[in-house]
């Protein structure tokens, strides 16, 4: 009888569990609304959203290469859980988010749920965009309203088990997302605290800037530590340590805005995209972020760090001819970079980073983003100087312009690229 | 230093500095004046030739790297001393201005159908944009090389 009870409870307490798991999990679906209802918004609200559009880098994954703009579709690589694909957001009805209420992306921004009801994936990092203001959210809808519907169903996710179960997003949630906005700090300038709302909020830069732990969330206690993304490695803002120069806020503002500054070097890889993007943006927008990125960097390096150029003792004729010719005409040491923008490599923060990743990168694939606009450019060398070849050219420039040990990933680093595909 | 190059199917001893672009050897030792020097800076086509089949910009490849590789110029696509079919479709399009880049867009669109006979428009534009000219004939020259696209 005794134990009957218990079993009894336990069932009871079990199916209470899961009950309680279920409310507290549950999103209703918002009402869609109809075509018919759509608000139109006015020009200045369309305006601000383009804007906060192209600060959210949203064109980025929610647009393939060939693909019509907004309408999804990119395959996102979320090693090791699988690919997620990025969803349509142009107003059309069945493939978009045409069906959606204001109220309906709002909840989407902030809390990472569908219209329907469903958990989001954060790939979509709503961990971020959760600091949207709501004035923001409505120029950002009104803007993705405007835009032309595009009927374009976008495949599947290809996610592993069990990470193909969406309900486990809502215990990554109660774990990782803290939602609201952000308190504005008052012993800091209004542009900083600017800046601070546009990175940690839509423009989501520690999204690739800092280490994920095992459920793909963010470090908070390693925050701009570095992360690598697709390959690239996208460096540590909380210090200058691979700069052959500590960033000030106006060397970042310049390279946000262009993709390149000469004491630096060229925004490549995933970082092409957002400097594409924010060369769009307001000045206004985009200096207040650079203070804020400026202001993560607390190292005290010394703002002009003696140049490296040391003659490389081991060096084969062959890899010192190839420099010559093939680097050498572009890379000069003579302060003259040239119609390429290219720097003295003693600058470059990819000769001095610890790895070889974005050296490898540059070199198989070159620099291609900003042909059109006249921004720094490198050609690519792969298929054309020999895997062999390009190795022993990024350890001797390794070896001539940077004060850190010799890589010892660079084989590797080439592999990896390959299978990767290498381009963002 | 002497260095064996492999350059239309023949072959030559070039002595030269290593470091020297294949281009400057190409012009100046062999007399193949085809390939042409615009930017030196690998920016604008009009020096590609082909290094193993692959278009290659030849004033940023030094002669130490092209050992055991083989080589090919403009004038290397020359079928029993005739234009061959893509050089004929520039010739019929008229699609040289000044031609200065003109050797540089052939060799690079062989290159594409070398690979793939029958290439799209995204594919020909994409491919080709590493190619600049300053005439601007590029309706010309897309024209010239959709034509050998699709016979």
């Amino acid at each position: 009888m005794r134990l009957h009870a218990v079993l009894i409870s336990i069932v009871l307490i079990g199916i209470f569990l899961v009950l309680a798991g279920l409310a507290w999990t549950w999103r209703p679906a918002i009402e869609p609304i109809s075509s018919g209802a759509k608000q139109v918004a006015d020009a200045k609200t369309i305006r601000q959203g383009a804007e906060l559009a192209t600060i959210g880098n949203c064109s980025d994954c929610h647009t393939t290469k060939s693909g019509a703009s907004y309408a999804g579709g990119l395959a996102l690589d979320a090693s090791p859980y699988g690919t997620i694909y990025s969803s349509n957001i142009t107003p059309d009805p069945e493939t978009g988010i045409g069906k959606w209420s204001e109220e309906a992306f709002r909840r989407a921004m902030h809390e990472g749920v569908d219209r329907e009801g469903r958990h989001l994936y954060p790939a979509f990092p709503y961990d971020h965009f959760t600091h949207a203001t709501d004035q923001d959210l409505h120029a950002l809808y009104a803007f993705l309203m405007s835009q032309q519907a595009v009927r374009s169903t976008v495949p599947s996710n290809d996610l592993k088990f069990p990470f193909n179960i969406r309900l486990l997003v809502a215990g990554w949630k109660i774990l990782f997302l803290s939602r609201g906005s952000l308190e504005p700090d008052s012993s800091q300038s209004p542009e900083w605290n600017r800046g601070r709302y546009l990175v940690e909020g839509l423009g989501h830069c520690s999204s690739c800037h800092t280490p994920r732990n095992l459920f793909g969330a963010e470090k908070k206690y390693s925050a701009y530590a570095g992360a690598v993304v697709d390959g690239w490695y996208g460096p540590s803002l909380n210090s200058s340590i691979f700069a052959s120069h500590k960033w000030s806020a106006d060397q970042l503002a310049e390279y946000l805005s262009t993709g390149w500054h000469k004491m630096h070097g060229a925004a490549a890889g995933p970082m092409s995209d957002v400097a594409k993007n924010l060369s769009r943006a307001s000045r206004e927008n985009v200096d207040a972020m650079a203070i804020y990125i400026a202001s993560l960097s607390n190292d005290s390096k010394a703002p002009t760090a003696p140049a490296q150029d040391k003659p490389v003792v081991n060096a084969t004729s062959e890899v010192v001819a190839i420099y010559t010719g093939a680097c050498a005409k572009c890379h000069n040491d003579r302060n003259d970079v040239g119609p390429s923008k290219a720097l003295p490599l003693s600058l470059s923060t990819a000769v001095h980073q610890a790895d070889s990743a974005n050296a490898v990168r540059a070199i198989l694939y070159g620099i291609e983003a900003y042909r059109g606009s006249g921004g720094p450019y490198m050609p690519a060398f792969d298929g054309i100087l020999t895997d062999s070849q390009i190795a022993s050219v990024a350890e001797y420039v390794r070896a001539r312009y940077s004060g850190g040990p010799q890589w010892t990933d660079i084989n590797k680093e080439i592999t990896k690229a390959r299978q990767k595909g290498g381009q963002p | 230093m002497t260095i064996s190059l492999k350059v239309n199917g023949k072959s030559h001893e070039v002595n030269d500095d290593p470091s020297t672009p294949l281009l400057y050897v190409l012009r100046n030792n062999l007399g193949l004046h085809g390939p042409k020097f615009g930017c030196g800076l690998g920016q604008c086509g009009a020096c590609m030739v082909h290094v193993n089949g692959r278009a290659t910009f030849s004033c940023i490849f030094p002669i130490a790297a092209v050992a055991g590789r083989e080589v090919t110029t403009t004038e290397g696509l020359m079928e029993n001393g005739k234009p061959n079919k893509l050089q004929q479709a520039f010739i019929d399009e008229e699609a040289a201005q000044c031609g200065y880049c003109i050797s540089g867009m052939v060799m690079r669109a062989q290159a594409l159908l070398n690979t793939k006979p029958k290439p799209t428009e995204e594919e020909i534009r994409s491919h080709m944009s590493s190619n600049l000219c300053r005439c601007g004939t590029h309706a010309a020259i897309l024209r010239a090389i959709r034509r050998v696209a699709v016979a």
